[in-house]
């Protein structure tokens, strides 16, 4: 227990808290001049925005996809399932690399793209997209263990007094899947608004464009304002702190609703 | 994130509805066919396709130079230290792991929940912010770090500033495995062996331990994965000298930064491997994990 | 278990405070160069050579050790703690950033020749094959439709020189108006901001955006070897800036690990004329007029100081709510 404690604080607590101390130099009123500079709004609105866009998708596809994977047997279903993983395994900047090389104008993906006038790399679409990619396996591996549990006497005692396949699927599954679903979705957009190393590889880091808020951290890191880089930090800690309780909150809703099923 | 665990398990008893319900409980054909190709083109565009590009830049200019790419010094003593920081940090991770999830499952105690919260919060922190702390901390011009300096001790850009990142970011995996392994196994039988006169050690590894190797495992192999992939928090307290404080993410940069796109590639596709090596590895442990 | 953590960051300290010059011989040395982004190749070919250098006039074997980045991020590395015994920077902004810590002595730019910056550079464009856009000169930089690509001169120093080469082009034309006009123009027509030259570089050649990239005249002329004459081609402007990127010994770190002999011998090398030599084949122009290879084109240059020097520059375009944040601000 004592352990428990010295070796928390030690690795996560006073690195943290050095950062209150470093914000604690500054004024309020400065600290929130810097946190709210149209730049860092600007950052703020590219970040949350990307990130809700790609959790978005991700919820969508990655229900399709774990829906897939558990109710469908098709060719290739054994290595879907295996590769769901890929993007949580893989180090982010190699992420970021393959899938610049493949979504840039001159690449595998990105060369179809082109004619169409789209362009990934480099425009907040290519920050998505690299979102998306991390994002994935959040979502199905949320859902996929849910979907599984779903009891198949359910559905069928509701087919055999009468309802028809979309009644079935508005009126039982779905609600049985929206909390993994928004836990999957918190997850993913979570993971998404801190993330740093494969967006800087296929991002175009333009300020008020395509300047997600740790690149700005770094930015402001490297241009050696340390108030400025700890303002924002600040900033992005308590709205991962925040997404840690949702998520947490949800989870425990999620238990509760598998409870009373 | 102890999701990935319960997605090994499949469903095999569904299948069995009657007949007469298939209309209720089946969907027709074309949706079907549509949501199937959605998935595959999904994963297939998304995942497959970028990893296929990795190995096809990596052997672009052949096998030779995918050999000298890999076998280049600072490529190895990047693979050195990488497997270094990661040898370091896990078995740290594992010991505070089982101390914690010790603490959780079976103790209540004032602010259980709040260390629970904690426990998971290097995992939304962003990357670049864990590794501008220990810059903060033990830099020059840092809370600790210039008495560090005036003691001979250099913490940021060398080995101890890359371990504790890497540390960081990977604190939670194995606690978040075990915790739901230990709370689902009940301390009945530790107390037991407690009652028939044990000691806490003699408890630990012939009761408890046996009981949750499966999940430690799991958890092990996590963190290693992350621990040797982890490229923001390291790229801040690095300071990128060549064949010294060079991570194999760091080193993928560099070289990509170098012209030298062939050999990034090359350098990436280990990386690649690892991470499917790891992906293989928590499927195998995974079902284990279900088994038991 | 409660003495492990603090056992194993011991044994991590204690590996990582070996000094780095420790090797098979006593004697040998080592020393931390650390750098700019452009300037990979350059120091590899360097290093060598002043090892062989050293070791033949001392017996001492010395190995040194490099570190690239941006140079404003390497600025910010050494004053954090990074133990480099030489910093060759981007420009001497950031060499006098370090300086206001102590860890570089005030005096720095006349302890040697030439402002301390052995060799020098322009700024020149690099066009498609063929330069379909036809681009000539600074004017066609800011044509409607152009798509024009360079880094963040807020994060990398070589994007520094790129935008006072601009401003310095437009200012000869007319008066601070103008020039801002002009810049704003410019910078509208670039899609991506890279932080570094690098990552400018690779967007442009090898991931094909933009119709002309604004680039070294070093960066420009490694990537036509590099990477191809069938991809870019040179576009020399009428008026450029002569980028002096400056060099120094850290000399807080030198003396505490006793390698201030050694490194000053380091920086002196540049000027030798093997050093001189090898910045020439790095595409660095050369100080030394008797040094001057053919294959450099011609250009009308002006300097930093034309533009009041960096003390002035600096804070003007590149500090927050400078020239810079205002004509990018929407």
């Amino acid at each position: 227990m004592g352990y428990t404690l010295v070796y928390l604080s030690l690795i996560v607590l006073i690195p943290l808290a050095t950062l209150v101390v470093k914000t604690a130099e500054l004024s309020p009123g400065e600290l929130w001049a810097l946190a709210t500079s149209r730049r860092a709004i600007a950052s703020y609105q590219v970040t949350f925005g990307a990130s809700l866009v790609a959790a978005l998708v991700n919820a969508a596809f990655g229900t399709a996809i774990a829906w897939a994977l558990v109710r469908y047997r098709f060719p290739g279903r054994a290595l879907v399932d295996a590769i769901v993983d890929v993007p949580f395994a893989l180090p982010t900047a190699v992420s970021g690399l393959a899938l610049t090389a493949v979504f840039a104008p001159t690449g595998w993906i990105g060369r179809w793209l082109a004619p169409l006038g789209i362009q990934a790399v480099f425009t907040p679409l290519g920050i998505t997209l690299a979102l998306i990619f991390i994002g994935l396996p959040f979502v199905v591996r949320t859902v996929q263990p849910v979907l599984e549990d779903l009891e198949a006497e359910v559905e069928e005692a509701a087919a055999v007094l009468g309802a028809t396949r979309w009644q079935t699927l508005t009126r039982i599954i779905v609600p049985a899947l929206t909390p993994a679903l928004l836990t999957g979705f918190a997850l993913a957009f979570a993971r998404a608004i801190g993330e740093y190393g494969s967006v800087v590889f296929i991002s175009g880091n333009k300020q008020f464009e395509t300047e997600i808020t740790p690149l700005l951290i770094m930015t402001r890191l490297e241009q050696f304002d340390y108030a400025g880089a700890t303002a924002l930090a600040l900033v992005m800690l308590i709205v991962s702190f925040a997404m840690l309780l949702a998520i947490n909150g949800l989870g425990a809703w999620a238990r509760r609703r598998a409870g009373h099923a | 994130m102890g999701a990935p665990a319960r997605g090994a398990r499949m469903m095999e008893t569904r299948g069995i509805a009657a007949p007469l319900a298939a209309a209720a409980t089946d969907e027709p054909a074309w949706v079907r066919r549509i949501v199937i190709a959605v998935a595959i083109a999904f994963v297939g565009a998304f995942v497959l396709v970028p990893l296929a590009a990795v190995f096809a830049e990596a052997f672009k200019a052949g096998l030779a130079a995918y050999g000298r790419a890999i076998t280049d010094p600072a490529a190895l003593s990047a693979v050195k230290l990488t497997f270094l920081a990661a040898a370091i940090a896990v078995p740290l991770n594992v010991v505070f792991g089982i101390a914690a999830s010790w603490a959780i499952a079976r103790f209540r105690f004032p602010g259980r929940s709040i260390l629970t919260a904690l426990i998971d919060l290097p995992l939304a922190v962003s990357p670049v912010i864990a590794g501008m702390v220990f810059v903060l901390l033990f830099g020059k011009q840092g809370l600790i770090g210039p008495w560090l300096t005036g003691h001979g001790i250099q913490v940021i850009f060398a080995l101890p500033g890359i371990v504790l990142a890497t540390t960081f970011v990977t604190f939670p995996f194995v606690a978040r495995e075990l915790i739901p392994v230990m709370e689902a196994q009940g301390a009945e039988e530790e107390e037991a062996a407690i009652v028939l006169g044990a000691t806490g050690w003699q408890t630990f590894l012939r009761i408890t331990l046996p009981k949750i190797k499966w999940g430690l495992l799991f958890g092990v192999v996590l963190c290693t994965a992350r621990a040797m992939g982890e490229f923001g928090a390291v790229s801040v307290v690095s300071g990128h000298i060549r064949g010294r404080t060079n991570t194999l993410p760091l080193h993928v940069e560099i070289l990509y930064n170098e012209y030298e796109y062939q050999a990034a590639f090359a350098v990436a596709s280990l990386l690649v491997v690892l991470a499917l090596a790891s992906l293989v590895a928590r499927r195998i442990i995974g079902r284990r994990v279900e088994a038991t | 278990m409660k003495r492990l953590l603090p056992a194993l960051l011991v044994v991590a300290a204690a590996c990582s405070k070996e000094p780095a010059g420790a090797g098979k011989d006593a004697r040998d040395i080592a020393l931390l160069n650390v750098s700019y982004d452009p300037t990979r190749e350059l120091y590899t070919a360097v290093n060598a050579a002043f090892a062989r250098d050293w070791e033949a006039r001392t017996g001492q074997r010395v190995t040194i050790e490099q570190s690239h980045g941006g140079s404003a991020k390497q600025a910010r590395a050494v004053i954090d703690g990074l133990e480099a015994d030489v910093v060759t920077l981007g420009l001497a902004y950031d060499v006098d950033a370090i300086a206001r810590t102590g860890l570089i002595d005030a005096d720095w730019a006349t302890r040697l020749p030439a402002h301390a910056a052995p060799f020098t550079s322009t700024i020149v464009f690099l066009v498609r094959k063929g330069n379909p856009r036809a681009i000539r000169d600074w004017d066609d930089l800011v044509r409607p439709g152009i798509s024009v690509i360079t880094p963040n001169p807020k994060t990398s120093g070589g994007a520094r020189w790129n935008y006072l080469a601009a401003w310095g082009y437009a200012l000869r034309r007319g008066g601070d108006a103008q020039a801002r006009r002009f810049v704003a123009q410019l910078y509208r027509n670039v899609p991506v901001l890279d932080s570094g030259a690098r990552g400018a570089t690779t967007t442009f050649v090898e991931r094909g955006i933009g119709d002309v990239l604004i680039a070294w005249e070093s960066e420009a002329l490694l990537a036509l070897d590099k990477l191809g004459k069938d991809k870019v081609e040179l576009v020399v402007p009428s008026v450029s800036i002569r980028a002096e990127p400056p060099v120094a010994v850290v000399d807080r770190n030198v003396d505490r690990r006793g390698t201030r002999e050694v490194a000053t011998a380091y920086l002196q090398f540049l000027y030798s004329p093997e050093g001189q030599g090898l910045a020439a084949q790095s595409f660095y122009r050369p100080r030394d007029p008797a040094n001057q290879p053919a294959g450099f084109p011609a250009i009308q240059l002006f300097t930093i100081d034309d533009l009041g020097g960096w003390s002035r520059a600096q804070p003007m375009h590149f500090a927050d709510g400078g020239v810079f944040d205002q004509i990018t601000a929407k």
